[in-house]
């Protein structure tokens, strides 16, 4: 659990043109965990993921993936990865078998391991009854079950996601998300995926990265992250005087500030739960009636925020870029 | 825990196999490219049909009548001069084999632009399969679908009146064709996947293509001989690698002499081969990526 699958250092992409996608970035990916890559379109993402995936040429720095040098071991690392882009890269002309066991060839896997693999992989995805159908006919959702099955025919000790709930409805992206963590619980993998969905980071990432214009701002739990730079707020229902309340709450420690908003009293502190007990004991010591009561918890938008001075947004992309994902989100709403 | 064995045969084979699938599950596409080289040899070469212009006719100028027989003789004089034959209709039939050989193989570097915009070479550079094998997979898979589509083309030419007049064994004959048209083929495959190495975009693809396949047709011996071109085009015609595939294939399969030894025409296409297709993987080795 301890050992660091992927090491990166001071990796850095200038695209011809001059345009400096990632900026020195450095991190460590232990083994058997899931590493989130949180930003907006245009952060340097699918960049990061393709010089990790050796489908890209670092401009400078290195990175290691199970040991293996990314620049200079690439097809040893090609053979231990499994990577599921952003865009479908199935062959729409293809069915999904036939789709699925190239990909197996490719690793010059023996044709009974292969047709036994994809045979179980489009089982595990539920695609299995479908396979003989070409896979233009499939839908956003069983493209990227698809796409997932065939990052796994290797069955490689590192999985990159590349966005791989990208245009997908809530149910269909859940779905996937099911699939991800029963892969990571049977195989064991390391799973690095990139997102800018912040719930997704937040509650499926065990670290998350926030990256930002080609550089990581912060790594951390997605807890951690959330304490360390913001609070919680708890928005009390009570009626009294001001200079009670005031009094009231005047000895809590965890207590960094409160306002009174609409004729509600919304208090910020450092660890609601601790915290509630206090407050309300207090209030109703000093004879307050306390009438409702709730609780919120940060988000990763407000670590964002705190790091980048901004909420998350649509970035420029490149045309090319665009064009993929509009080819990409239309093909996952069809 | 599997083995691994022989990676870059199995890659390659896999590759292969995956293009021709997609060329023969979509008969309308092979059907459409076999189109103009079948309005060539039907329309241009039955309606231009010069034999007609210098035979069966009797030209009577006053006090000197010509017989028919006189004129035939002359006339087949004069293409047999000409054209090497005096059956036009199979020397630009012969000719068309190189014709669909050289569309066929330069639809290839489409394919490459293709499978970048569809995300599938992006998926394709993840694995271990060589870079190579990625170009090599793509001019085997176009070496087979010209030589495929040349045989209908041959058949067609057949049914519509091409007659043969082999010059060696007829067996040996069909195998020196089919063997210069797979040097032709692996040339021009090669050619136009290097040029479609690093392009994004199909657009600029297909305007190499129209740029270049008329003037390659036409600066051949594909229509017309060598030697009834203009001086400045001369040169261009015997750099041209359709002359020689041209001269070879029509030499064996319907007897016309041909303007250079065949020895030295094969030992170009070899050359012609050998010289893009290792260029082509090696340039495929360095700028083959996203």
């Amino acid at each position: 659990m301890s050992e660091s699958v992927i090491i990166v250092n001071n990796l850095t992409k200038v695209y011809p043109g001059g345009v400096l996608a990632v900026d020195h970035i450095s991190f460590e990916v232990k083994e058997g965990e899931i590493f989130a890559l949180l930003g907006p379109n245009g952060a340097g993402k699918s960049t990061t993921i393709g010089m990790l995936t050796t489908a890209l040429r670092p401009t400078e720095g290195e990175a290691y993936v199970g040991g293996f040098s990314v620049t200079r071991e690439p097809a040893k690392v090609r053979s231990i990865i499994g990577v599921v882009p952003q865009e479908f890269s199935a062959d729409e002309d293809l069915t999904a078998w036939e789709n699925i066991t190239l990909i197996g060839y490719l690793y010059g896997l023996p044709r009974d391991e292969v047709k036994r693999r994809a045979e179980e992989l489009l089982q595990m995805v539920g695609l299995y009854g479908v396979k003989d159908k070409k896979v233009e006919t499939f839908s956003g959702g069983m493209r990227r079950r698809l796409e997932i099955a065939m990052g796994l025919i290797n069955r490689p000790r590192v999985l990159f996601l590349d966005e791989p709930t990208l245009g997908l409805d809530v149910q269909t992206r859940a779905a996937i998300w099911e699939y991800v963590l029963k892969l990571k619980k049977d195989y064991n993998m390391t799973i690095f995926l990139t997102t800018h969905y912040l719930e997704e980071a937040d509650s499926y990432g065990d670290r998350v990265a926030i990256i930002d214009r080609g550089r990581i701002l912060v790594i951390g739990r997605p807890d951690e992250l959330k304490k360390s730079v913001t609070w919680d707020t708890v928005e009390i229902e009570v009626t009294g005087p001001e200079d009670t309340i005031r009094k009231a709450l005047s000895g809590i420690r965890q207590i960094k500030e409160f306002t009174f908003v609409d004729g509600r009293l919304v208090v910020k502190v450092s660890d609601g739960p601790l915290a509630i007990p206090q407050i309300v004991n207090s209030l109703s010591s000093m004879g307050l009636e306390v009438r409702e009561l709730s609780m919120s918890r940060p988000t990763l938008d407000e670590v964002y925020m705190h790091y980048t001075g901004r909420s998350m947004r649509e970035e420029f992309i490149s045309k090319e870029e665009a064009f993929a994902m509009r080819r990409t989100l239309r093909r996952a709403r069809s | 825990m599997s083995k691994i064995k022989t990676p870059h045969l199995h890659g390659l084979w896999a590759l292969t196999n995956r293009e021709l699938k997609k060329w023969y599950k979509e008969p309308v596409i092979l059907i459409l490219s076999l189109i103009q080289p079948i309005l060539w040899i039907g329309i241009f070469g039955k309606a231009m049909n010069l034999a007609n212009m210098f035979q069966g006719a009797s030209i009577s100028i006053p006090g000197l009548t010509i017989p028919r027989q006189i004129i035939d003789q002359i006339g087949n004089l004069v293409l047999k001069e000409t054209f090497g034959t005096t059956d036009y209709f199979s020397f630009l039939a012969v000719g068309m084999l190189s014709f669909i050989v050289l569309f066929t193989s330069m639809s290839s570097g489409m394919t490459i632009v293709w499978d970048r915009r569809l995300g599938f070479l992006g998926k394709l550079l993840t694995t271990p399969v060589p870079r190579g094998s990625i170009i090599i997979s793509k001019v085997l898979a176009s070496i087979i679908k010209s030589l495929a589509q040349a045989t209908i083309v041959l058949l067609i030419g057949v049914l519509l009146g091409l007659r043969f007049s082999f010059s060696i064994a007829m067996p040996a004959a069909f195998l020196l064709m089919y063997l210069t048209l797979f040097l032709l083929s692996f040339g021009f495959s090669s050619l136009f996947l290097m040029l479609a190495l690093r392009s994004t975009r199909w657009e600029t693809q297909m305007a190499i293509m129209n740029l270049l396949n008329m003037p390659l047709l036409f600066s051949s011996n594909s229509f017309y001989p060598i030697s009834y071109m203009p001086w400045w085009l001369k040169p261009i015609a015997l750099a041209n690698p359709l002359t020689y595939a041209n001269a070879i294939t029509r030499w064996a399969l319907i007897g016309v002499t041909p303007g250079v030894s065949i020895m030295v025409a094969f030992a170009y296409l070899v050359a012609f081969a050998m010289l893009f297709a290792a260029l082509g993987i090696t340039l495929s080795w360095r700028f083959l990526s996203l």
